[in-house]
C-alpha cells in the first residue's frame, strides 16, 4: 500500500450565510495510517467538528462549502465522489459516533433494527436476515449489551448504553476509520471510562483508524498515538503524544491549554488561564490568529501569518521558533 | 455571628414522590462549612448533588432534617423570614445560557435582585450598583446594555456570579458553574470565585462531578453516592488515600493528562448507577463494588471517623475508627 489510509490536504471550509461568512476551517492537513489513533483536540469553535463533517460529507448542504483542499480516503478523493459512492463509503469504510447519546438514536425504532439497517445497507455479501440477526447479537456483545435486550428502545437505555449502542451501530460493518466525536463528554467519569476502554479495545482487536476529537487532554493523554491541537480553524501544533505532553516546547496555544487545567497530582494556587476569547470566525485577525491573546507575541505575529517549524515529529505553526535551535521550517 | 459553621445540615432528606414510591434523592446528609471556607460536592449525575444545594437554600422543602444557618434553624422559617435570610444565600447555576433571561440586559439582570430587594432607595443607584459589580467580575462596562445572547457562555457565567453578588450574601451555592465552559475560560471563572471568596470572606457550596476542579477550590470534599454521603475528608488526604471503594473507583477513572499515567490500572466499575427510587437498606454502592459482601447489603452502613478529620461509610472500615453518624454535629 503506497498511501495512507486518510489524506487531508490543506482543507478551507466555510459556512455561508446571506449575512455573513465564517471561516471554520482555515488550511488543516494530516494523514492517518491504518490501526492509528489521532487525537484532534481545541475548545469550542476550533473547527475540530466541522473537519470531521468535511471528511465524512456531511456539512450542512446550504450552507457548508468546502472551499479549497483535498480529503483522501484510501488514495481515493472524497470530494469529488457522488452522493451514491459516498453512501456507500459512511458506515462501510468510515463511521462516525456524534457527541450526545441521546440525539444520535432514532427513538421509535428499537436498537437492534437501528443496528440492522447498517448492515442491510451495506449488506455486500448478501447475508440473510437470519445472518444479520446473528451478526447484531455480535456487535452487541462486541460493546458489552446483552442480545437479549435488542428489542428495546433507546429510552430504556441509560447514556452508557445508549453511547454503546452508537458505537455498535458505526461499528457493525467494521470499518476503516473511524472518527469519534465527543464520545464521552455527556457521561460520567466512571461510565467515560468504560466506553473508553471498550472504544480502545475494539480499535486494537479490528485494527481501525480512529480520530478521537475532544477537548480533554487527559483522554487525549490516555489514548491517542498522535495529537493535534486545533485553533480557530488551523492545527497550531501536531506531533505524537509523546513529545506532545513531555517535550519542553510548545506553541504558546497548547502552553495555554496545559496551564489552563487543574491537575490532580501538584496544587497551584492559582490558575493561568489564556486571557480573552477565540477570534471572530467570521474576521479572523491578520497574521497569527492567536496573536491577540499571545502572552509572547511579537510585531511580526500581528502582520505575517506563521510558517510551520518542525523538530522530531513536533510541528509547530508559530513565528517564535524561526530562531529556535533544533526547529527547522518545515512549510508555509 | 459565633466561632461556629456557617452553614450546617443535621440528617437532612428530601424524598420525592414518584408515583407510589420515594426517590431518595438527598438521604441523611450532616455536613457544616466554617465561614470563608468551601465545601466541595463531588459525584455523578443523579446522585443528588444539586438537590442537596437546593434544599440548603430552601428552594426546595426539605422531607426532614434541620438547615441551620449562621446558628440559626431555618428549616421551619415562614415565606417572609425565608426571604430575609436568602440575600445571605445565593446560588450560581450550572447553565449560563438558560439561567439568564433572555429579555432583560445585563445590567437590568444583575441589578434585579437588588430592586426587589429594595436595597437601594433608586433604580438608579441598584443600577450604578450593577456597573460596580460588573468591574468586580471583570465584564466590561460596555456589555451594561447588551443581551444575553450576545455574550459568551465565560461572559454569560460572570453576569451569574455577579447577580449572586448583588445582595452582599455571605454564602454561595457554585451548582457546576464551570462545566458548561471551555478549559481556558474555566480558569478564569475559578481564579474569580477563589479570588472574590479571598475579598470577601464568602463561603461556598462548590458542586461539581469535576474531581479535578473540586480538588482545585475545595478545603473540604464531600462524595455523595446516590443521596448519601460516602467519604468526607480534607482533599489531600481524599486524594491520596481514598478510602471508600466508590471514590477510589472515582479517582481511577479520571483520564490524566499525563502520558506516563498511559497504563495505569482503571478500576472499572460494573454495571450501571442503581436507581434511587425506594432503595433496598445497605450499601447503596454495594452491587457495584467488587469488595462487597454479605454485610454490605444487610442493613445501613454506619459513617466512621477512620482518620482524624477523614469520615467514611463503608462496612469496611465500621469496626474501625470511632463510630459516629457522620461525626454528627454537636448541637447544644
Amino acid at each position: 500500500m503506497g498511501h495512507k489510509l486518510l489524506e487531508v490536504k490543506d482543507l478551507m471550509v466555510d459556512y455561508r450565510t446571506d449575512l455573513e461568512t465564517i471561516h471554520a476551517v482555515n488550511g488543516v492537513g494530516f494523514g492517518l495510517d491504518q490501526g492509528e489513533t489521532l487525537g484532534l483536540v481545541g475548545e469550542t469553535g476550533a473547527g475540530k467538528t466541522t473537519t470531521a463533517l468535511a471528511i465524512m460529507r456531511l456539512l450542512p448542504e446550504r450552507t457548508g462549502r468546502i472551499v479549497q483542499g483535498d480529503i483522501l480516503l484510501n488514495g481515493a478523493s472524497v470530494i469529488e465522489g457522488t452522493e451514491k459512492a459516498l453512501q456507500r463509503l459512511r458506515g462501510e469504510t468510515m463511521a462516525m459516533i456524534f457527541q450526545t447519546p441521546m440525539t444520535s438514536l432514532n427513538p421509535i425504532v428499537s436498537i437492534g433494527n437501528q443496528i440492522a439497517e447498517s448492515i442491510l445497507l451495506h449488506n455486500t455479501q448478501g447475508r440473510s436476515e437470519g445472518e444479520i440477526q446473528q451478526r447484531v447479537d455480535e456487535v452487541l456483545n462486541m460493546v458489552g449489551i446483552p442480545p437479549a435486550r435488542k428489542k428495546e428502545f433507546p429510552h430504556q437505555f441509560s447514556g452508557g448504553m445508549r453511547q454503546r449502542v452508537v458505537i455498535a451501530i458505526a461499528l457493525a460493518c467494521e470499518p476503516d476509520l473511524l472518527i469519534a466525536d465527543e464520545p464521552t463528554t455527556a457521561l460520567d467519569v466512571t461510565i467515560q471510562a468504560q466506553v473508553l476502554l471498550k472504544i480502545r479495545d475494539l480499535r486494537d482487536r479490528l485494527g481501525t483508524a480512529l480520530i478521537m476529537i475532544t477537548h480533554d487532554l487527559g483522554i487525549v493523554a490516555q489514548t491517542c498515538d498522535n495529537v493535534a491541537v486545533m485553533y480557530a480553524g488551523e492545527l497550531v501544533e501536531t506531533g505524537t503524544a509523546r513529545d506532545i505532553f513531555t517535550s519542553a516546547t510548545h506553541h504558546p496555544y497548547t502552553r495555554g491549554l496545559f496551564d489552563s487545567i487543574p491537575r490532580l497530582n501538584q496544587k497551584v494556587r492559582r490558575l493561568r488561564p489564556i486571557p480573552g476569547l477565540m477570534p471572530d470566525p467570521t474576521d479572523l485577525p491578520i497574521g497569527c490568529f492567536f496573536s491577540p491573546r499571545c502572552p509572547q507575541a511579537r510585531p511580526v505575529c500581528r502582520e505575517e501569518r506563521p510558517p510551520v517549524f518542525s523538530s522530531g515529529s513536533q510541528r509547530i505553526k508559530c513565528h517564535l521558533f524561526g530562531d529556535q535551535e533544533g526547529f527547522a521550517q518545515a512549510g508555509p | 455571628m459565633g466561632d461556629g459553621p456557617l452553614v450546617q445540615t443535621v440528617g437532612l432528606k428530601k424524598y420525592f414522590k414518584t408515583g407510589r414510591e420515594l426517590l431518595h434523592a438527598v438521604d441523611d446528609i450532616n455536613l457544616s462549612i466554617a465561614p470563608g471556607k468551601t465545601l466541595g460536592v463531588v459525584g455523578e449525575s443523579g446522585c443528588g448533588k444539586s438537590t442537596l444545594g437546593r434544599t440548603i437554600l430552601r428552594l426546595i422543602e426539605p422531607t426532614s432534617g434541620q438547615i441551620y444557618f449562621d446558628g440559626e434553624d431555618i428549616t421551619g422559617f415562614r415565606k417572609d423570614r425565608i426571604k430575609k435570610i436568602r440575600s445571605n444565600m445565593q446560588i450560581i447555576f450550572q447553565d449560563p445560557y438558560s439561567s439568564l433571561n433572555p429579555r432583560m440586559s445585563v445590567v437590568e439582570i444583575i441589578a434585579e435582585y437588588m430592586i426587589v430587594n429594595k436595597t437601594w432607595p433608586s433604580k438608579a443607584q441598584a443600577w450604578a450598583q450593577a456597573a460596580k459589580l460588573m468591574d468586580l467580575v471583570g465584564l466590561a462596562r460596555r456589555c451594561a446594555n447588551m443581551y444575553p445572547h450576545e455574550l459568551d457562555g465565560g461572559r454569560r457565567q460572570r453576569i451569574g456570579v455577579a447577580r449572586a453578588l448583588s445582595l452582599n450574601p455571605r454564602f454561595i451555592v457554585c451548582d457546576e458553574p464551570v462545566s458548561a465552559l471551555d478549559v481556558s475560560i474555566q480558569a478564569q471563572i475559578l481564579n474569580l470565585l477563589m479570588d472574590l471568596q479571598e475579598e470577601m470572606g464568602l463561603t461556598y457550596l462548590f458542586i461539581t462531578h469535576d474531581l479535578s476542579v473540586v480538588r482545585h477550590i475545595s478545603d473540604e470534599i464531600m462524595v455523595m453516592y446516590l443521596g448519601q454521603c460516602v467519604e468526607r475528608s480534607n482533599p489531600d488526604a481524599l486524594f491520596e488515600r481514598p478510602l471508600h471503594p466508590y471514590t477510589r473507583a472515582l479517582l481511577s477513572a479520571i483520564p490524566e493528562p499525563d502520558i506516563g499515567m498511559r497504563d495505569k490500572a482503571i478500576e472499572v466499575l460494573k454495571g450501571e448507577v442503581t436507581s434511587p427510587i425506594s432503595p433496598p437498606p445497605g450499601c447503596r454502592f454495594a452491587p457495584r463494588c467488587g469488595q462487597a459482601r454479605e454485610r454490605c447489603v444487610a442493613s445501613d452502613i454506619l459513617t466512621v471517623e477512620a482518620d482524624p478529620g477523614h469520615h467514611v461509610a463503608c462496612a469496611v472500615f465500621e469496626g474501625a475508627g470511632r463510630a459516629g453518624r457522620q461525626g454528627h454535629p454537636q448541637r447544644e
